[in-house]
Parts: C-alpha cells; sequence; structure tokens
C-alpha cells in the first residue's frame, strides 16, 4: 500500500511531463518556472527549517557519550567519541557526517532458543554511504553543466569518476554506486520485516523519486541521447538568471529536471531533512564537559528552583534530629531573627 | 498472571515477525506483569502534580480531565519551543531501523513499538498529524495521526516500556536520542494526571523527607550503626561516619539504598572502610541524604527541586567540595543536569583536590562533584591504597557499564582500574554488551517495581544473557556495577536468568581488599561470606 | 543556549554552497558556442543526430574501422561514407579548434580523439591514395555522399 502509493506518485510525475512538455509544450512552466520554483522552495524551506530549530534553545548539555570521558590524566580519553572540547566535537561531527560513524558501529542481534547472538552488520552502512557519497558527487559533477568557466576540481572530478573509459560516454562510477546503494535501500525496506513495518509511503517516496531522477540522468547520457551543448546553455541561462525557454531538447531530459525539482521542493518537508538537521544533534555536537563548563539554560537561569531547604526540614524533623544526636543548626533561627 | 519460566518467556519473541495489522491499528494490551500501577490521588496531590484521582491503567475509563486533549497539544508546543532536542528528533528521524534492534524492551518482547524508532514514532505521528499542514492532508502515508483517546493510552505503556538507556542514541546516525523523547513524553502525561506510583512515591519521600524511602534523620544514623557493628564484627575496626558535620572538608552524597537495602549496604561498608583508611574529613548529610533522583523520570523541574538539595547543603555545611557515590541517574543528573540546573556552584565550594594524593580534578572544576570511582582511581595509581586482592578471590567478576554512567559521563575505564587492583579474577562480559553499547537493567528510570516483574525479566534479558555467557566460559558469580537501581534490580533479575551470579558495587570490592591498619584478620567478606583459603582451614 | 554564533555561518555556509552558481558566473549570462560549420556539404548524419549523438558514433566507427577494418559506413539515408576521422569528418571540419573545441570547452568535455589524431590545422594533408586492394575490387577512393564530392548525387557517374 505504502510502496504502490509512492510509486504510484513518481510515474504519475513522468505522467505529467509527459503530457506537459510533449503534448502541451509549456516548455517555460516545466524549464523555467518549475525549477526557480523549486530552488526558492528549497532554499528559503530550508532555512526557515534551521531558523526554527535554532529558536528553541538546548537547555542541557545532553552528549550521547560513546568512549572514556576526560578525566584523571592518567587515563585516555576517547577524543571522537567522547569530545572534550569543541575541536574535538568537529572531529566527531565530521566522523559522523563524512563516514556515518555511527551507523559503521551496526549490530544484528539474533535470538536462538533463550540465546542472544550479536553480529557486525554493515550493510546499512555501505547502502547508506554508496548511496550519499555517490549522490554528493554526482552532484558536485554537475556543476559543469552550471558554471563557465568550469573551475578545474570539477573537470578532475569528471575525469577521476570516468576513470576506467568504459562505453561512450564513458560511463561514471558513481552512477553504478548510486543505483547498487538505492536499489539496495529500497530492498531492505521492502524485504526486512522490522524496516518495512516502520516505513511510511513517505519514507519510499523519496527513494522512488531519487530513483527516478538518476535514472533518467543515465538514461539520457547513456542511451537517449540529448544535445549536451544546448542543455548547458539553457541550464547556464537558469544560473546566470537570463532563463531562455529550452526547445529542441528531449523530453526526457524535462523529466530529469521536473523529478530534481520535485526532489528539492520535497526536502525542508520531509524527513529528507535530516542533511541540515544532524549538524544540529545535541547528543553529537556538544563537548562532554558538562563538569568543566557550565551549560547555560535560558528558561532557567535566574529563575531559583522552588524546593525544601534545610531550614524547613529542620523544623520538620527537629525532634528525630535531637534524639539521634544530630547537630541542630541555630543558623535557621538567627536568619529569622534577623 | 505468574511470570512464566525462564525458558518460556521468550517462545514468542521472533524479531522478524511483525504484526499484519499497521502499528496505527493495534492496541496495548495492559496485562498484569507489562504495566506499573497508577499514582495514588493523595502522593499526586502532595506533589501538586494535575488530577489526582484514582484510576488504573486497566480500566477502561482514565479520568482524563475533559480538555485533555488541548491540554497535551499546548504541553507539546511548549516543549517544542524550550528543547531543541525534541524540535529536532520529532523532525530528522529517516527511518533507517538502524536503532530497531538495539532496545532491551524490544530484544525481550519482540514487540515492534518496542522498537526506539517506532516508539519515537508514536509521538512523532501525532506531531505530524496536528501540527503539520502535509500531516493532516496525507495522514497515515505521511507517517502521521490523529491525537486520540488510545493514543494517550498507548503513550502510557510504551513510555513506561523504555528506560532511558539512550543506547538507541548511540547506533542512531543522527544521535537521535529516544531517552530524551521519553523522558518529555513523561512530562506531558504528567499534565493529564497519568503517572505511575512507583515513580511518584519516591519522589514524594524525595520532596518531604529527603530520600526515596523516607528515611528520618534517625533511622538513617541507626542503619548506618547497624552497618558499623558489622564492619566491627568482620574487621574489628569501628569507623566514624560523620553526620551533618558542619566544616568538613567533603560532603559524601550516595543513592539512599545504601544505608538500608542488600546489597547496596556493602557498597556503603566500603566506603566507610575506605574513608577510615584515609582519614578523610568527611560527612554525610540526612537532609541532602538521597543522591538518585526520581523526579528525573517525571520532569525536568521535579528533578530540579529533587537535586537543589545537594549544592544547598553543601553551602550549609561549608564543605570544600561534594564526593557523589555510586549510582546511575544520579550521575546522568549530575555530569549533564546538575550544572545547568542549579550551578552556579555555591561560593564555598573549590575546585575538588584530593586531600591525599593532591590531584585537583579539573574536569569537575564547575560542578565541584568527583564520583567516587574517580577518586579510589586516582588513590590506587598513587599507591595510597594498601590492596590485597587475594581476599575476592572467592568472586569471579565482571563489570556491568550502566546506562547513565556509560552514555550520560563516559566513565568506563575508572572502575575498571579499580577492579583490576582489587581482586585477581576480572572478566569482561562481550564486546557488544559493554561500555557504550552496554545493556539495561531492564529495571531503570523507575520501573524497578514488583508489578513489573515480567517486563522486568524481559528487558533485562539482553544483560542476563551476557552475564550468563561469562557464567559458563569463565565462572563469573559476581556481576560489579555501579549503579543503586542495578544492586536494587540485578538480584531479582540474575535470580530469574542467571541464578549463580551475585551483585555487588565496586566499592564492596575495595572494602574487601583493602588493608586496614590495626584490623584483625578477616576471616569472611562483607557479607560474612568466607574468604577462599579459610573454609578449607576451617 | 541558541549558539546562533554556530547556527548563522552555518546557514551563510549552506547558501553559498547551494548558490554556488549563480555566485561563479557572477550573473554574466554566457552565449552559446558557435562552432564554425563547413560552408558546403552533408554530414553523414542530420544536423540533430549528429549534435547528440557524434560521440558514440565515432565511437562505433572507431571500434568498426580499427578492430574490425570495416571502413565503409552506410547512413542511414543510405549515402555510404569512408570511415576515418581524420580523412573524413576533418576534410569538412577541417578546423579542430574552431569546431570541436568551441563546444567541448563550453560543456569541459575533453575527448580523447586528440590522443591519436593531429588536428588538421595543425599540418597539412594530402589526399587519400587508394589503395592496391581499393583498386582491385574498383571501389573508388572518393565515396558517394563523401564530402569530398563536389555536390550531393553526382560524385560518380
Amino acid at each position: 500500500m505504502n510502496v504502490v502509493a509512492a510509486l504510484v506518485a513518481v510515474i504519475g510525475m513522468v505522467i505529467v511531463v509527459w503530457f506537459g512538455v510533449g503534448v502541451l509544450k509549456l516548455y517555460t512552466l516545466f524549464g523555467v518556472l518549475v525549477p526557480y520554483a523549486a530552488l526558492l522552495t528549497f532554499l528559503i524551506g530550508l532555512i526557515y527549517r534551521m531558523v526554527n530549530w535554532a529558536k528553541s534553545p538546548v537547555p542541557f548539555k545532553i552528549t550521547t557519550t560513546c568512549g572514556q570521558q576526560k578525566s584523571l590524566p592518567w587515563i585516555k580519553h576517547s577524543r571522537l567519541e567522547s569530545p572534550a572540547n569543541n575541536f574535538e566535537v568537529v572531529l566527531r561531527m565530521a566522523l559522523e557526517v563524512l563516514a556515518f560513524r555511527s551507523l559503521f558501529r551496526n549490530l544484528r542481534a539474533d535470538l536462538r532458543g533463550r540465546k542472544l547472538y550479536y553480529g557486525s552488520s554493515k550493510w546499512l552502512w555501505l547502502g547508506a554511504i554508496l548511496f550519499h557519497w555517490s549522490f554528493f558527487i554526482i552532484l558536485v559533477r554537475h556543476l559543469r553543466l552550471f558554471t563557465y568557466p568550469v573551475p578545474g576540481p570539477i573537470k578532475v572530478l569528471d575525469a577521476v569518476d570516468s576513470f576506467f573509459h568504459i562505453g561512450l560516454p564513458h560511463l561514471y562510477m558513481t552512477d553504478v554506486a548510486i543505483l547498487a546503494g538505492l536499489t539496495f535501500l529500497i530492498l531492505r525496506r521492502l524485504v526486512d520485516a522490522k524496516v518495512n513495518y516502520i516505513s511510511h509511503a513517505s519514507d519510499y517516496f523519496p527513494l522512488f523519486l531519487i530513483l527516478g531522477l538518476i535514472s533518467s540522468g543515465m538514461l539520457m547520457r547513456y542511451f537517449l541521447r540529448v544535445d549536451l551543448v544546448s542543455v548547458k546553455e539553457f541550464v547556464m541561462g537558469l544560473a546566470t538568471f537570463h532563463p531562455k525557454a529550452p526547445k529542441g531538447i528531449g523530453v526526457i531530459f524535462f523529466v530529469h529536471l521536473f523529478f530534481i525539482s520535485a526532489l528539492v521542493a520535497y526536502f525542508p518537508f520531509s524527513k529528507l531533512v535530516h542533511m541540515v538537521g544532524v549538524f544540529f544533534s545535541p547528543t553529537r555536537n556538544l563537548p562532554n564537559d558538562n563538569r568543566r563548563v557550565r551549560h547555560i539554560n535560558p528558561w532557567w537561569e535566574g529563575v531559583p528552583p522552588k524546593f525544601l531547604t534545610y531550614c524547613e526540614w529542620q523544623e520538620k524533623f527537629k525532634e528525630q534530629l535531637e534524639q539521634a544526636g544530630q547537630p541542630i543548626d541555630e543558623d535557621c533561627y538567627k536568619e529569622k531573627k534577623s | 498472571m505468574a511470570l512464566p519460566k525462564r525458558d518460556e518467556l521468550l517462545k514468542d519473541v521472533n524479531y522478524d515477525r511483525m504484526p499484519s495489522k499497521h502499528w496505527m491499528d493495534t492496541k496495548p494490551e495492559f496485562r498484569p506483569g507489562t504495566y506499573c500501577y497508577a499514582a495514588e490521588p493523595s502522593v499526586v496531590e502532595d506533589l501538586g502534580l494535575p488530577n489526582p484521582r484514582k484510576w488504573q491503567p486497566h480500566d477502561e475509563d482514565w479520568k482524563l480531565p475533559p480538555n485533555w486533549k488541548e491540554i497535551v497539544l499546548n504541553a507539546i508546543k511548549d516543549r517544542m519551543e524550550r528543547f531543541r532536542s525534541f524540535k529536532l528528533f520529532m523532525d530528522i528521524c529517516v527511518r533507517c531501523g538502524a536503532c530497531a534492534d538495539k532496545c532491551h524492551f524490544f530484544l525481550g518482547t519482540g514487540d515492534p513499538k518496542n522498537m526506539p524508532v517506532l516508539r519515537a514514532e508514536l509521538m512523532r505521528s501525532v506531531v505530524k498529524g496536528e501540527f503539520t499542514r502535509s500531516g493532516k492532508i496525507f495522514g497515515r502515508l505521511a507517517g502521521a495521526r490523529p491525537l486520540t483517546y488510545d493514543v494517550i493510552k498507548e503513550w502510557f505503556y510504551y513510555y513506561y516500556q523504555c528506560t532511558e538507556c539512550r543506547r538507541c542514541s548511540v547506533f542512531c546516525p543522527y544521535g537521535i536520542d529516544t531517552a530524551e523523547i521519553t523522558i518529555l513524553a513523561r512530562e506531558i502525561l504528567h499534565e493529564i494526571g497519568v503517572n505511575i506510583d512507583w515513580i511518584l512515591k519516591p519522589v514524594r519521600f524525595s520532596a518531604f523527607v529527603g530520600n526515596h524511602i523516607g528515611l528520618q534523620p534517625h533511622t538513617i544514623q541507626e542503619n548506618i550503626e547497624f552497618l558499623l557493628d558489622d564492619i566491627e564484627e568482620i574487621t574489628g575496626i569501628r569507623p566514624e561516619v560523620p553526620i551533618n558535620k558542619k566544616g568538613a572538608e567533603i560532603l559524601f552524597v550516595t543513592p539512599s539504598a545504601d544505608f538500608f537495602a542488600d546489597p547496596g549496604i556493602y557498597t556503603f561498608m566500603g566506603y566507610v572502610l575506605l574513608f577510615h583508611y584515609l582519614g578523610l574529613d568527611w560527612t554525610l548529610s540526612t537532609y541532602a541524604s538521597e543522591g538518585g533522583n526520581f523526579g528525573l523520570f517525571t520532569s525536568h523541574e521535579m528533578m530540579r527541586k529533587l537535586h537543589a538539595k545537594i549544592y544547598h547543603e553543601a553551602e550549609r555545611l561549608k564543605v570544600k567540595w561534594i564526593l557523589g557515590g555510586e549510582c546511575g541517574h544520579m550521575w546522568r543528573v549530575v555530569h549533564q543536569y546538575e550544572d545547568t540546573a542549579l550551578g552556579p556552584a555555591p561560593k564555598n565550594l573549590e575546585v575538588p583536590k584530593s586531600p591525599i594524593t593532591g590531584t585537583v580534578f579539573e574536569h569537575a572544576k564547575s560542578t565541584k562533584i568527583v564520583h567516587i570511582c574517580e577518586f579510589t582511581a586516582d588513590l590506587i595509581a598513587h599507591g595510597k591504597l594498601n590492596l590485597d586482592p587475594s581476599r575476592n578471590d572467592h568472586l569471579i567478576v565482571t563489570f556491568h557499564d550502566s546506562c547513565n554512567t556509560s552514555r550520560g559521563m563516559g566513565i568506563f575505564e575508572e572502575p575498571r582500574f579499580i577492579l583490576r587492583h582489587v581482586c585477581n579474577n576480572f572478566y569482561e562480559m562481550p564486546e557488544n554488551t559493554i561500555r557504550e553499547k552496554t545493556f539495561c537493567c531492564g529495571s531503570g528510570s523507575g520501573l524497578n517495581t514488583d508489578e513489573y516483574m515480567e517486563m522486568r525479566m524481559r528487558g533485562g534479558f539482553p544483560r542476563a544473557n551476557a552475564v550468563e555467557y561469562v557464567h559458563e566460559k569463565y565462572g563469573v558469580n559476581r556481576m560489579a556495577c555501579i549503579c543503586a537501581i542495578d544492586r536494587a534490580v540485578l538480584p531479582t533479575l540474575m535470580k530469574y536468568w542467571v541464578p549463580e551470579v551475585s551483585i555487588s558495587g565496586v566499592h564492596e570490592l575495595v572494602g574487601n581488599a583493602l588493608v586496614i591498619p590495626g584490623e584483625k584478620k578477616r576471616t569472611t567478606d562483607l557479607r560474612f561470606e568466607p574468604l577462599k583459603g579459610v573454609e578449607e582451614e576451617a | 543556549m541558541y549558539n546562533s554564533d554556530k547556527v548563522i555561518p552555518g546557514i551563510i555556509i549552506f547558501v553559498l554552497f547551494v548558490t554556488f552558481p549563480i555566485w561563479w558566473n557572477h550573473g554574466k549570462s554566457v552565449a552559446a558556442p558557435e562552432p564554425e560549420l563547413p560552408k558546403k556539404g552533408r554530414c553523414v548524419e542530420s544536423k540533430e543526430y549528429m549534435r547528440s549523438h557524434h560521440m558514440q558514433l565515432l565511437n562505433v566507427w572507431r571500434n568498426e574501422a580499427i578492430r574490425q577494418g570495416m571502413r565503409i559506413y552506410t547512413s542511414s539515408d543510405g549515402a555510404r561514407f569512408w570511415i576515418s576521422l581524420q580523412n573524413e569528418c576533418m576534410k569538412c571540419h577541417n578546423n579542430k579548434s574552431k569546431f570541436c573545441d568551441r563546444c567541448h570547452q563550453f560543456a569541459a568535455v575533453e575527448p580523447y580523439c586528440w590522443n591519436c589524431h593531429i588536428p588538421p590545422e595543425t599540418k597539412k594533408f594530402k589526399a587519400p591514395k587508394a589503395s592496391r586492394l581499393l583498386k582491385l575490387f574498383g571501389v573508388p577512393p572518393v565515396l558517394h555522399g563523401s564530402s569530398q564530392a563536389e555536390s550531393y548525387g553526382h560524385a560518380e557517374h
């Protein structure tokens, strides 16, 4: 049900584009208006999300400590898992964001009879790494269509990615990798009982959308060729705010363009915000220096706690204290008099 | 319903078999042994919490206030505005499922709603369904649903089936911390008077008497006298326990269970022997007589209220710094909340400095509270303790990392360092069940009540399973830990799963091994159990 | 703690990253390249086809010529051409820098044709000689439809 809904939504998009561009010839709508609107939605939406998160304070320093704290000088503390200062936090975050450190820890539990067994389970990590890094590299690679002159590093990236010179145009390694990663992530959602049970349509939708996006891109590059110069001319027009409705580029290009527009526009309204959200995670981005550096909670600062003070308590248990021979604090009475 | 036999408890558990119904369509079944009783109205009233009334979770009608929905929605909104963690965690989960089989309650029940992702989703779905337009339009497709009466019951059931152990947070690629969500969910439920007795009773005692079970000042003293009698019988020495002593150097705060409950009392005997050996200028307070803090399981405000007395007392007694005993959630509060909630520390406190070794505990320079394991490890490292580890030779020891001190503090090496010096037989449990991946005792966060026994045995199963492994492999018969709830509940858990293993605090073993000038030849440990070798002689 | 000291720079970095193409080009529109086209003659296939598929055609040509010795290409309209970059394509498109490079630089594509081939404008080439084999089978050195034909249709007979 969830899968079908997501799939229908993505196929529906192809039909919309095919009808809009192929039949109604709405080049300006699909080529100019939709991409601009999508980019604006993406930027404003994500900035709004970030500002909105930032408007709520981080009241407590609730680092998840995954390693030895910094305490006694002769005990080696875990700089990456239990960072003691901001520099180490940056290292921890870098490892988390770039290498998916936490996912790398993943285990699988198996119950046999009444014995539990744990095994290392890095498949999810591998699939996620393949997917995310490929996506990122592909995105950066696409900058050759958005820039002129094309920055050297992007050319180098392109050359490295197509290093093996398979077919012509050369097959990009990241294209293969992202397909593998994405296929794994989709299959995992379908096959693994636990993950299947927790998946919403909104979990399948971005997967299918991205699958559509990369399929249309790969089709365009390797099979249904379009004129690259026209594409770049059009894209440069968008990037420099001199948009010209593209003509003479195949519908497949519009499908690709629509998919990416849909993806970026969907971003701020969905779980995809994890891309920026991960940087905000208070269990990861705070140092474990709680007892060394005081963290301020804005909504408690200047609000004293209400509790049973010693003197109130002493009044209550005076008899017992006296009987047991425990000292009575005379200061309690002094203060009252003064 | 009686607790099933240990070989039968898990027979229906299968991690790869999910219900055919969508999780939004299943309802919890309030079966005895799987939920805690509701708080008595008088307790709720005394604490000034909302909606005191007689009710039980298995009742059809929970007698919620008529505007319960409005209260809950406002409470959610308020928490979103005050806690970035909450707001963020509601937004960024991608349901990758990495956390799914990390929760001890899921491993012990196979109930999909005990997967941390789904536990959070119970709240997330409502946030989406009630506060976002997309959630209202797409409903279940977007994982959204409206807030209903049944949702409240579900929240109660599952947010009291989470011990706030944070194991899932270790594995989550975004660090989403279910403990944070559970803490806030419980806080929200409190606003409509949905609560449990086992937490609120200790909270009331803590608030009005000073400690969890309401030990009055003279009772504490009497208990301690009994323990001192035992110490005298075993060692021939009667240490002094200063009480409410003004001007002492150190205020010692430990969970009150150490004063009266087996096996915490032996840990307390260990502390007392150590302080006596060192000639420490310390004091105990019968007012700040509780290190533990069930307020943490109630609300942030309650946590603050209950913890305030420690600094307050330190100020009154004009001590120089505070030493904290072995406790799990106490140390979560001390380490991660205390300074923020109640700091800056009173002016009379100084940066803690060990009077014996001169070590300055720089890492505690703001809070001024040192963990006893840090203190003792420092003593051992400087060779200040005369230890005879062979006095623990009758024990084959393993160490249980408590959730809070592991994932909310990061104290891993200090207790191990101590254990390696006070006993000769120390074995680690399997790697995936210790340190930051440690398993909860299954009864943390105020769920250590008897009516909850089945769930406790299920939740504690992954821990027990690891203990069983080292018991079979190395003959382990003692599990040391640095948590009072552990000491209270692990004996029960062990009795059920691995009856050969007993539980103790780390400082009980220190007390056993410590060779004190002027003591008589010891023939038993602090539990009056014969030492190795002694038995054969006799 | 709101840590706006980290959030605000973070948002700025994010925006800069996303808008990279906009500020990198600083809004300067770039005219589409205009490769210098041969004044006369026809190409092996239609202009549209060549624009999008020339690299694939050249790849096929290379494989057929070098690996299979197949030197004759029959275009979609039945015309026949020599399979040769240097001796066929470059006869009309006789300036690499004014034809090939203009688009390739624009699109940042670096073909590796020139690892082996020599751009015509850098060296003078003689007319191809008919090999003995071709003479034996009576294949003319200039094929029908080739760029060397004076006009379409009456290059031969």
